[in-house]
């Protein structure tokens, strides 16, 4: 499975041994953590929901893709949800391609591309209240 | 015929669960289903998008949806 939904602690060594192989020359590795604060809140910590199903095959799809516009080998997302605290790994991301120059580009395109599309959302919530992100306008 | 249609995130905060029954004339569209549904639910209007998937898939507003189809409302995504 290179893609997945998980409600446990993301481990980044597993989701780079999953695009590993002899094709690769450079692996990039995205890794998305929880963060104190925003603007000027502390955050106490976040809750993940996802819509698992649609979650994966738009994994797969962002994948099939980014493996279109570059000459990717191997790509894998690994994403958790429920309550993250501050510090915790939300999101690994890794991708395998002969030379590094590719290997970037399609790493950020990816994460770029999953933030906009793929139905996981967080909340995030403060001292004095909570907010879904992105919700508003 | 009713469906039932899967609530997520701000979208089942504002319903008030994660699971809407909800009646679905045949051959109804994307954009009647969501007019229904925000005319029902002032605060839907509100958001910045709100997107319908169905059967796993983006839904474009002119595509038609029937009660055996799987219905989801996608509010605005924060993956990451």
């Amino acid at each position: 499975m290179m893609f997945k939904i998980v409600d446990q602690p993301l481990n980044p060594q597993e989701v780079i041994d999953l695009v590993a192989g002899e094709e690769a020359g450079a692996i990039d590795v995205f890794i998305g953590t929880v963060r104190g604060s925003t603007q000027t809140k502390k955050v106490l910590r976040l809750e993940y929901e996802a819509y698992d199903a649609m979650a994966i095959r738009e994994m797969e799809m962002l994948a099939e893709k980014v493996k279109g516009i570059w000459p990717v080998h191997k790509i894998a997302i690994y994403h958790r949800k429920g309550v993250l605290q501050v510090g915790d790994i939300a999101v690994v991301l890794a991708v395998s391609t002969p030379h590094r120059k590719e290997a970037f580009e399609a790493c950020q395109y990816t994460i770029d591309r999953l933030k906009e599309r793929v139905p996981i959302w967080k909340k995030e919530v403060f001292e004095d209240g909570e907010e879904w992100v992105a919700a508003h306008p | 015929m009713n469906s039932k249609i899967k609530l997520f995130g701000i979208a089942r905060e504002i319903i008030g669960s994660s699971e809407l029954e909800w009646e679905i004339a045949e051959a109804s569209t994307v954009q009647q289903l969501l007019d229904s549904l925000k005319s029902n639910y002032p605060q839907l209007a509100n958001l910045k998008s709100l997107a319908v998937a169905v059967n796993s898939v983006y839904a474009k507003e002119g595509d038609k949806v029937s009660s055996s189809d799987e219905i989801a409302l996608i509010p605005p995504v924060s993956g990451g």
